[in-house]
């Protein structure tokens, strides 16, 4: 199982309490995990990725296994630990004020 | 028994205050969507239940919510915004070639008719429709495709479609205004579009009479005389009799002809209000007095409401989408500041009241009647 750590505001918008574990198959990607993540939790669509060019929001990183996987592919193979589900996959919101 | 609902949008959340007809004590709920932008949220004419409501962030861009039960539970709906074929590029505030990229909806329209017809004017500006409530959307690309589109340049708020008006008359017309490139009409249901902007003069253009550039406050209309146009410019209140084909300015007495918001009174189409704002540099009202501005003869003869209304040491902003009125009887006005207050006038404007005081910086105020 996959372990996905939400910011707060995201965990309200789509009714989540605590991590998200997802079944994601196939290889463990941030695409795979985050195609998982929408299709369980469709009020997602669009917050993280952009909804027509599927990219990553500005304002929006992925970390694991304290790394900065945000400038990534999306298509690179999560770490070891984020497959296994030893270690959750990260999204945080940029410290950006407000 | 009726009542008003008023539809509160603020920097940090939507917030829903109620009262009965006498519009004198009022129920709070809320925040809704709390730490998220809402832009606007309005009710559907066809069902007072129905309510839409824009939500957007930073961090996580566009949401839209719908209500089926008064705004009481909301799910979240469609916020796929794709423009229509190659977007091409508008004007940057420098003048160079700009790619048109969505950011926000700035506002909702549902339509008079269908619950599940709903207009969403949006930044970079174009307007979409949906036709099942909200769960996708569709690009009304006329307008965009304009041929002034790629002329059109942003004001300071972003390059946005803040205004969505449906001729109760005439389904296939509708008025759009656009920061900065000005006033669109269309009479064939949004498949071609007009700039509507002859007799408006913006002295900040190289040519102020241009065909567009103009940046559009504000437009209201009275749907009983749906010919006739009231607009808050940039600078300049403005009059047109034929649905935009020509302006005149009505801003007469008024302190200072800028401001951003303007309205008319629900039983007196030549009753109309602004919250007149110092000028572009200063987005604060004159001296320090917080001021509505009613005009009985459709413009130019302006009287100003203070009763109820801070009148020294007041600092705060009315923006474009926060004023409204009820259409009970007398017509209750309402408007929204960005220092969280809302004021309510149940007598059209001669008595003021904070009917909250401290919300976020309120973006926008629709108030709904309810039978």
């Amino acid at each position: 199982m996959i372990r996905v750590v939400l910011p707060a505001h995201l965990r309200s918008l789509a009714g989540i309490q605590g991590e998200v574990t997802l079944d994601v198959p196939g290889p463990v990607t941030q695409r795979s995990v985050l195609d998982a993540l929408e299709a369980r939790y469709p009020a997602l669509s669009g917050t993280l990725r952009d909804q027509v060019t599927a990219e990553r929001r500005a304002f929006i990183r992925f970390f694991a296994c304290r790394e900065d996987l945000s400038h990534e592919s999306p298509d690179a193979p999560l770490p070891a630990a984020v497959a296994s589900g030893d270690e959750p996959f990260l999204v945080i919101g940029a410290i950006a004020g407000g | 028994m009726s009542g008003v609902r008023l539809l509160v949008g603020t920097r940090k959340g939507a917030f829903v205050l109620t009262s009965d007809a006498k519009r004198d004590r009022w129920d709070l709920s809320g925040p809704h969507f709390a730490g998220w932008e809402i832009y606007h949220a309005k009710a559907s004419p066809a069902d007072p239940e129905r309510i839409y409501a824009s939500q957007s962030s930073g961090w996580s861009g566009q949401v839209v919510q719908r209500s089926s039960d008064g705004g009481k539970t909301w799910e979240v709906v469609g916020n796929k915004f794709a423009y229509q074929g190659t977007p091409g590029t508008h004007q940057w505030y420098d003048g160079t070639p700009h790619p048109w990229e969505f950011k926000r909806v700035w506002h909702l329209e549902p339509s008079l008719t269908d619950p599940d017809t709903v207009y969403a004017g949006v930044e970079d500006a174009a307007i979409f429709r949906s036709t099942d409530g909200a769960q996708t959307w569709q690009e009304l690309p006329g307008l965009r495709n304009h041929a002034s589109g790629p002329h059109w340049q942003p004001g300071a708020g972003g390059m946005c479609l803040h205004t969505i008006i449906l001729d109760p008359s005439d389904p296939k017309r509708m008025f759009i205004a656009i920061s900065a490139a000005g006033a669109f009409r269309t009479d064939d249901g949004g498949e071609t579009w007009k700039p509507i902007n002859r007799g408006l003069h913006s002295g900040f253009m190289p040519d102020p009479a241009a065909e567009v550039g103009h940046c559009v406050h504000h437009v209201a209309m009275h749907p009983s005389r749906p010919g006739v146009l009231f607009m808050q410019k940039h600078w300049d209140v403005m009059r047109s009799d034929n649905a935009g084909d020509l302006w005149t300015e009505v801003s007469g007495n008024l302190p200072t002809d800028f401001g951003f918001v303007i309205d008319v009174h629900a039983h007196q189409p030549d009753t109309i209000y602004v919250v007149p704002i110092t000028s572009d540099a200063l987005h604060y009202p004159p001296d320090g007095k917080l001021r509505v501005y009613r005009s009985r003869s459709g413009g130019n003869e302006w009287e100003p409401l203070t009763r109820g209304l801070p009148q020294s040491d007041c600092y705060v902003n009315v923006l474009r989408d926060s004023m409204s009125v009820d259409s009970l009887d007398p017509c209750g006005v309402y408007f929204g500041t960005t220092g969280g207050q809302v004021y309510a006038s149940a007598d059209a404007g001669d008595n003021w009241t904070p009917i909250v005081r401290d919300l976020p910086a309120v973006l926008s105020v629709e108030a709904q009647t309810l039978e």
